[in-house]
């Protein structure tokens, strides 16, 4: 089956602010650069069946950068995993749409976060675990380049090389912002290639907003063998709504009525 | 049995043969070190079933992270290494990403207590019931030798969610053998009385037992309980020695604040409120020295217990 992928990055996008905007609160600067990476996985990459969420042969993400959920939420409910009109719910008590994924209330779910910095590690975890038991999923593990500030990310990387995990293929969203401020400003993590190649992984750099490239760069990364895959993937923070891009502001600042709007103009 | 004529084995040592046992039968079994797994005996695994062994370095939160993924991807790891640094180093990653989930990870907190001795305070585990005991679903283990450290080992195998088990470095006597029954959650009762119960754990179940010793020459009848499971906690054990007996002591080797006393303590406060002594660290951390100069000079001893027999039964009134 193919998709309409720029179609759905819009829909995404739209999902993202009308989430965000019904619960007051959320992420969704950081969910609005993931967009492309996300829907290029769920919709192209990966081997998985929504109908079988559970399936121990999918391939597993991820999401590291825990508070990119709104994103991760829409993608799978358009990838079929779960009812779309659960997406307003996110944040209220009782929802499966927690503000941080929890995997036991939401199923499409590889795995909780939340908490800075630990998901490569558990993408780890999982690709020794396919090694020893024979089996040929992926791991995807999604971080964000504030988050690699996080000393455990650098512990993990060093991991991945050492085990020579070729079914390891992580992605930075290197919007170049962080919650306080601009990531070079606030604790400066380049030259982000650099140091991936450095600790021994296969680096590539990519647009992180051209479906074309990111599709190029994960056929790249299933071909490489004996090392890790980490995708730089440049992106923009707040990508797709004008007054939101390039602004730590919106790191972590639902839009009101108003901003909804506009921004969902933009987004046709 | 003798008290005074035993013999003395590291509980690390049950650690490795319990491991050893589960890799002999199971293939979804890994064993995972952080650079110590000659301290932890993982490298018994390492040597004989190298399939299932893995050294991940000095990195004790990408440890834990990496366990977790395992177990995510339906296998089920024991981590090993020091307790201090397991419970400490890698709380975070216990709490949110291997609790959070309820994953089967299980976490082998060695060198625990103040018995590590020489290392001194850096390296001595006074904290990590504490730090495990708090958290959702985890369920905590501090056997009293190394043939129950064996059992526990085996027996966690296969229960749902995470495990932490905490032992020791040094030989410790060993009081138990095969055919001694041991259940996950399911106190032990080593030695009847009705004057005074104490809960122990780790190499203070013997200690309670000289105390006992001591005190039955003084008349006083002193019931010793092994409560190697501190979570889920045997309520009904609680529930019993705090009727029967009328005062309760506890004795660990850990601080007094959230550990085995702390467990104890919130049942009985509930259940049956009795007069409760704590033979445990007193929020103090260690300090460098032999293992024995030190269990005796921070009150971990059989004295210390019969100390505090004392004091429950006076106040028992």
């Amino acid at each position: 089956m193919t998709y309409d992928l720029p179609a759905l990055c819009r829909q995404v996008r739209r999902d993202i602010l009308t989430m965000t905007h019904a619960a007051g609160s959320g992420h969704p600067g950081g969910s609005l650069s993931a967009v492309e990476i996300l829907v290029s996985l769920y919709f192209d990459q990966m081997t998985l069946d929504p109908h079988q969420p559970q399936d121990p042969h999918r391939d597993r993400f991820l999401l590291s950068k825990g508070h990119a959920a709104p994103a991760l939420y829409s993608v799978l409910a358009r990838r079929g995993f779960f009812d779309p009109g659960l997406l307003p719910t996110l944040r209220q008590l009782d929802s499966p749409l927690q503000g941080h994924p929890h995997m036991d209330r939401l199923p499409g779910l590889d795995c909780s976060s939340g908490s800075l910095g630990q998901g490569l590690s558990i993408a780890n975890g999982l690709a020794l675990a396919a090694r020893h038991r024979g089996q040929t999923y992926r791991a995807y593990c999604l971080l964000g380049d504030g988050e690699v500030q996080e000393g455990q990310l650098w512990e993990a990387a060093m991991t991945a090389a050492h085990f020579g995990l070729d079914n390891v293929c992580a992605i930075v969203d290197d919007n170049g912002v962080q919650l306080d401020g601009l990531t070079r400003d606030i604790m400066n993590v380049e030259p982000l290639g650099e140091k991936f190649l450095a600790f021994g992984w296969h680096v590539i750099g990519v647009d992180g907003h051209d479906l074309a490239a990111l599709a190029a760069a994960f056929r790249q990364a299933k071909a490489t063998k004996g090392k890790p895959t980490v995708l730089i993937a440049r992106t923009v923070k707040g990508k797709g709504v004008s007054f939101m891009e390039g602004k730590p502001a919106w790191h972590g600042k639902a839009p009101n009525a108003q901003e909804l709007s506009a921004a969902l103009a933009e987004l046709q | 049995m003798d008290l005074h004529n035993v013999n003395y084995i590291p509980q690390r040592d049950g650690y490795g043969q319990g491991l050893l046992a589960l890799c002999a039968q199971r293939q979804d079994v890994l064993v995972l070190d952080a650079d110590v797994s000659a301290s932890t005996r993982t490298n018994w695994v390492k040597d004989q079933y190298p399939d299932h062994f893995y050294n991940l370095g000095i990195s004790e939160q990408d440890l834990v992270g990496t366990a977790a993924g395992l177990a995510l991807g339906g296998l089920i790891p024991y981590v090993s290494t020091y307790g201090v640094f397991l419970s400490g180093r890698a709380f975070d990653q216990l709490r949110t990403t291997v609790c959070y989930n309820n994953l089967k990870v299980r976490f082998g907190g060695a060198h625990a207590g103040i018995s590590v001795g020489p290392d001194g305070a850096t390296h001595q585990a006074l904290e990590d019931i504490a730090l495990a005991r708090v958290l959702p679903h985890m369920t905590v283990i501090a056997p009293c030798d190394s043939e129950e450290t064996r059992k526990a080992v085996i027996a966690a195998a296969d229960i749902d969610g995470p495990v932490y088990f905490r032992f020791g470095r040094e030989a410790v006597p060993l009081i138990t053998d095969e055919a001694t029954p041991f259940t996950i959650g399911k106190a032990r009762l080593v030695r009847q009385g009705t004057d005074c119960a104490v809960f122990a754990c780790g190499a203070m179940v013997y200690e309670a037992l000289l105390a006992a010793e001591t005190l039955a020459q003084q008349g006083i009848s002193l019931r010793v309980i092994d409560l190697h499971t501190i979570k889920p906690l045997d309520e009904e054990a609680v529930l019993d020695a705090a009727r029967a007996c009328g005062a309760l002591v506890t004795a660990e080797e850990h601080q007094m604040a959230g550990g085995l006393f702390g467990a104890v303590a919130e049942a009985a406060a509930r259940l049956c409120p009795v007069p409760m002594e704590a033979v445990a660290v007193h929020d103090t951390f260690g300090e460098s020295g032999s293992p024995q100069a030190l269990m005796d000079r921070y009150g971990l001893n059989a004295a210390a217990i019969v100390r505090s027999v004392r004091w429950a039964l006076a106040r028992k009134g």
